[in-house]
């Protein structure tokens, strides 16, 4: 009964504060006022329902925490599948083949979906460095994933350089003014941090619009050319194709160097650094070296990234680099998973493919990625497949007490 | 010198440093007791414009004078925004009392982006005019051109309220919890001070001067859009960053140096920069000087 009363006032509270934007639309030209009492009705509904959903959750997110803070370790289904490795091997050869075969079967609209999944899934990677591994909390991605793509452009407009040429030194130069920005930056706290690479993230981009000498302002650059093959000239179906196989060629490999650098000297460094700054220190790790070259790493993936955006569109502007685009990658790494690096697959998936394929859902897709990314900071901050840190097991029994833990 | 065009920057500037200051002030005020930056702020701030926009349009289609609907949006908007900031925090910050710096900022920008495309569904994502409800005052009548009647109730009604919020900070019981909880919490909750509803009370006042400043720029510039907040939220709190943040009049004080900054930076140099201007002022003092513009001194919060 108190539940009832409880879910009741919620209801009222929420129809009280959605009623002036949710059921009035107002024309003031025109001067008529559409009332929509409709939406009132499903508000209350709703949120009388949800009510209920929500305190359910609020309890077991409470009650889990008593779990964890008894010291029970509880691993999900989903990391338990992922350790079994000839399970993972074929998902992963499967997988593979699947993507190899795929743009022959279907058509070039679906093919560019599936390129700018792949696109989102080296930026993601690629900010995951930074935001998953080394804990910095990073709102600027865009602005390197717009440093990469202007370079090809302005490259190819004012030096007539290729596309094979920008590829490289697209990602050197995101990977440089990575570390140009790191260097002041490093000594700010989190949430300053965060605030500072926001800023920078919209000083390119205002600046991108505002040199309209050298870059075309707002209006952008248009007639980038496709990458060539071997000098032979692709039909633009064709060349859908052979920019996906080299998306694909740079998401496995972001896969393969971001996985290999997580468990590398230096990406053990960052999540040491992330968990204790001071006591990294001490143990003798080069704080700001290992941080600069973390920036750099996370942003290098977003110039390459860059580079094949400008290519595949053959136009760009500054409207694509927006601080919107940066919360998107974010919500990627935030959904899938800080740290981990399938969980950054399935969240690009989940953003990009799943609003592609149900149309009645793209819509609402930015609210409900927004809510998302609220309900995952509130009942599951580990993200939809946490990160993994490496275990080792003590198997000499002199080592093991009675309890099961390792003694020293 | 041209004592024209510089009282005319200086006037501008004064306009739009008391609606950065007035939306500073939530900033300040939140990060002071709870060290969170709220994302959302701005879009507060832009629902208050909104929620102003919806009741003016009404009161005005049942033809109520103008005054009277600038008044009532104002007080709807702020009942509205007071009532958000409210709701917000129980639902994405409450849950999230000790767990970390970076998953509160997190789930602030995710209702950030809530609250905008919110706005889109719900509303639209067009421009919309805002009815100009500032009436024309005879006594300002000689400087109009430069500080017109609108200029002077936005400087004017923000003046009035930072100063109400001044003495309510000093002088009630609540303000004197709001100063104990900011500087220590815990001790303050071992006092008997009930920091929930401090807090509670922080955002909503935070949100309702938000709303205020809303609905003040929106009659001003004449424009309503779902993307005004998140410009207006970055440079509040820059002016909340300049002037020390977690203080008061630190706020106050950064939200008219920023306003005044940039109306002369736009004024003398280029008006195309203006936006870079104020990132890049903010990027270079969370760098340099995150105590703010008064520096080292240890600043008192709330």
């Amino acid at each position: 009964m108190n539940e009832l009363r409880k879910s009741f006032l919620v209801s009222l509270w929420f129809m009280f504060l959605t009623f002036p934007i949710m059921v009035i639309r107002v024309n003031t030209v025109e001067k008529i006022v559409v009332w929509r009492w409709e939406n009132m009705a499903m508000i209350g509904i709703g949120s009388f329902v949800l009510s209920f959903v929500w305190r359910w959750a609020i309890r077991r997110k409470e009650a889990s925490d008593a779990v964890a803070a008894s010291g029970q370790k509880k691993t999900g289904r989903m990391a338990e599948l992922a350790e079994n490795p000839s399970l993972t091997n074929s998902l992963k050869a499967l997988f593979l083949v699947g993507f190899l075969v795929t743009p022959w079967l279907v058509t070039t609209y679906q093919t560019n979906i599936l390129i700018s999944f792949l696109l989102y899934v080296v930026l993601g990677l690629g900010l995951n460095v930074i935001v998953g591994v080394a804990g910095l909390l990073f709102l600027g991605h865009a602005a390197f994933y717009a440093i990469g793509a202007y370079s090809y452009a302005l490259l190819n407009q004012y030096f007539g350089l290729g596309f094979w040429f920008a590829l490289p030194l697209g990602g050197v130069f995101a990977a440089l003014a990575g570390i140009a920005l790191a260097f002041p930056v490093l000594r700010l706290r989190g949430d300053y941090l965060a605030i500072v690479t926001l800023g920078f993230g919209e000083i390119v981009r205002l600046l991108l619009e505002n040199l309209s000498d050298i870059t075309g302002g707002p209006s952008g650059i248009s007639n980038i050319p496709r990458p060539g093959f071997f000098d032979i000239k692709l039909s633009v179906a064709d060349a859908n194709i052979y920019i996906y196989y080299i998306v694909l060629a740079l998401a496995i490999i972001t896969i393969i160097a971001v996985s290999r650098l997580k468990d590398s000297r230096i990406g053990r460094a960052l999540q040491a650094l992330r968990e204790d700054e001071v006591a990294c220190e001490a143990m003798g790790i080069d704080r700001v070296g290992v941080k600069v070259m973390a920036f750099g790493l996370g942003t290098a993936w977003a110039g390459f990234a860059g580079v094949i955006f400008a290519a595949k569109t053959t136009f760009i502007n500054p409207a694509s680099f927006t601080f919107f685009e940066s919360a998107i990658i974010l919500s990627i790494v935030v959904l899938g998973g800080m740290g981990s690096n399938l969980g950054v697959i399935l969240g690009s998936a989940f953003l990009v493919l799943l609003p592609e394929y149900l149309r009645a859902f793209s819509e609402y897709r930015m609210i409900m990625f927004a809510t998302a990314m609220v309900l995952m900071m509130v009942f599951r901050p580990q993200g939809l497949i946490p990160a993994k840190g490496r275990t080792y097991t003590v198997d000499d029994p002199d080592l093991v007490t009675a309890d099961g833990g390792a003694n020293k | 010198m041209d004592w024209q065009y510089f009282m005319e920057l200086f006037l501008g500037g004064l306009t739009r440093g008391s609606i950065y200051a007035l939306i500073a002030i939530g900033y300040t005020m939140v990060y002071g007791i709870i060290e969170l930056i709220n994302f959302a702020h701005g879009e507060v701030y832009m629902l208050g414009a909104f929620v102003g926009l919806i009741i003016a349009g009404v009161l005005g289609i049942m033809g109520f004078p103008a005054p009277a609907i600038l008044v009532l949006a104002a007080i709807v908007a702020i009942i509205y925004c007071a009532s958000y900031g409210y709701t917000m925090e129980k639902v994405a910050y409450k849950p999230l009392r000790g767990a970390g710096r970076l998953s509160p900022l997190i789930s602030a920008i995710g209702m950030s982006l809530f609250l905008q495309n919110y706005i889109i569904l719900a509303q639209t994502s067009d421009f919309l005019p805002f009815p100009r409800l500032i009436p024309d005052f005879a006594f300002i009548e000689p400087i109009a051109h430069v500080f017109g009647s609108s200029d002077f109730v936005i400087v004017a009604t923000s003046a009035f309220f930072m100063a109400g919020l001044t003495l309510f900070i000093k002088y009630t019981k609540m303000g004197k919890a709001m100063r104990a909880t900011a500087q220590n919490r815990k001790m303050a909750m071992l006092l008997g001070v009930d920091s929930d509803r401090v807090i509670s009370i922080t955002f909503i006042i935070g949100s309702s001067l938000a709303a205020l400043g809303g609905v003040l720029i929106a009659s001003h510039v004449g424009m309503v859009n779902f993307a005004i907040g998140f410009l207006a939220g970055i440079k509040a709190f820059t002016a909340a960053v300049l002037g020390g943040i977690g203080s008061i009049p630190g706020a106050m004080l950064g939200g008219l140096f920023l306003g005044l900054s940039e109306s002369f930076a736009t004024g003398y140099i280029s008006s195309d920069y203006e936006d870079v201007f104020a990132f890049t002022l903010l990027v270079v003092f969370l760098i340099f000087r995150p105590s703010g513009i008064m520096g080292k001194a240890k600043v008192e919060k709330v």
